[in-house]
């Protein structure tokens, strides 16, 4: 389950930032109305997704470093690993929460797949929207910055230290029996 | 000096306004565009978004005691319309929204009137919109305080049927074909109802 969410989820990030870049940039048009609700819907989505994947965790701790890999490694990084993964379930949530307030104050409510009116955030304010855009803009970023350094992290121990780390999250345990 | 003659011009329009006001209702009704309101409502992909109109004005003569007599006529500023986000707003006066070039003025004439009781009239007339002429049934409340008569009310149109939203835009699965129109009419000059 924690790695079908991983992956689940990685994929998502992925595709919103691209849409995200995509889309902003666009004149109005169809596309980009479009383009909009989707990555809104995406959006709370993923947040539901991620409280659930919290929930999951906390019910079910996911396995420590093994031993031999944490005494391999300085301890600033062992701070740096854990310091990363606490920054990216803020953001998890930060980067969601920040682009649903942007749409309540730029007066575009998320309608959740065009049938369920979810709440507003704040009140509509456009001069704070614009603010607030680049707020989702910024933490977006930033966790997409984060992941890859958490993917450079990953890879480093896979083809650098060869300590078979990355065995531990790849989709192939998603299905016990194929192991 | 001044003062005195300031004063006089004082007690002239005081004169003329009181005899405005005791001429009969037939006389001169105004639309006070300051104080009212035409706005509309329509869903984007289920979002509910607002809109209205800055610039309209009417010709009212309505007599609540002769129905048959009385007439309204709008004639709306299309240009005029904000959905209050600039981006959006540049794209109405194009040819697939609005085509204000060709089409600057949204009119309603009214037919007759019917009164329903308690200040409720039911108002049929022809809509104008880009082109496009509509019979609608407009149901209208009115109250008075004092010599101010408000008027409020509201009727759905269909976008299409006036080709507002053409080509890519014509998808209502984007944008709803329903558009609810509201107005708050601010009146002077209009006789007990």
């Amino acid at each position: 389950m924690a790695i079908v969410l991983h992956w689940l989820l990685a994929l998502v990030i992925l595709g919103m930032f691209g849409v995200g870049l995509y889309m902003s940039n666009l004149p109005v048009s169809p596309l980009r109305l479009k383009l909009y609700n989707y990555h809104k819907w995406a959006g709370i989505s993923f947040l539901a997704l991620t409280v659930l994947r919290l929930v999951w965790r906390i019910t079910h701790r996911p396995p420590a470093l093994p031993a031999a890999i944490e005494k391999a490694m300085p301890a600033w990084q062992t701070r740096v690993h854990h310091a990363t993964h606490q920054v990216l379930y803020a953001l998890f949530f930060a980067v969601p929460l920040i682009g649903w307030a942007y749409s309540s104050a730029a007066g575009f409510p998320i309608v959740l797949f065009g049938v369920i009116p979810l709440p507003d955030l704040l009140a509509v304010d456009k001069e704070f929207a614009k603010s607030i855009k680049e707020l989702h803009a910024i933490s977006a970023f930033a966790l997409v910055g984060l992941a890859g350094l958490h993917i450079a992290a990953a890879l480093k121990h896979h083809f650098i230290d060869h300590d078979g780390l990355i065995s531990r999250i790849l989709p192939g345990r998603m299905w016990p029996s194929h192991s | 000096m001044k003062a005195m003659k300031f004063s006089s011009i004082l007690l002239t329009l005081a004169a003329a306004a009181s005899l405005a006001t005791a001429m009969p209702a037939s006389a001169q009704q105004n639309l006070v565009p300051a104080q009212s309101d035409i706005s509309f409502t329509f869903k984007q992909m289920g979002v509910p978004v607002d809109g209205r109109f800055k610039k309209f004005d009417a010709q009212i003569s309505f007599d609540a005691t002769k129905l048959a007599a009385s007439k309204v006529a709008f004639t709306v500023n299309i240009a005029s319309a904000t959905l209050g986000d600039p981006a959006t707003d540049a794209e109405l006066p194009k040819a697939e929204w609005f085509n204000t070039a060709k089409f600057p003025q949204a009119t309603f004439s009214s037919s007759s009137f019917k009164a329903l009781g308690g200040g409720k009239y039911e108002v049929a007339g022809k809509l104008s919109i880009k082109g496009q002429s509509q019979d609608v049934l407009v149901p209208v409340t009115m109250t008075q305080v004092g010599a101010v008569t408000t008027a409020v009310g509201s009727f759905p149109i269909k976008r299409l049927s006036f080709k507002i939203g053409e080509n890519e835009w014509a998808d209502t699965s984007m944008v709803a074909d329903p558009v609810q129109v509201k107005f708050k009419l601010v009146l002077s000059g209009i006789g007990k109802l």
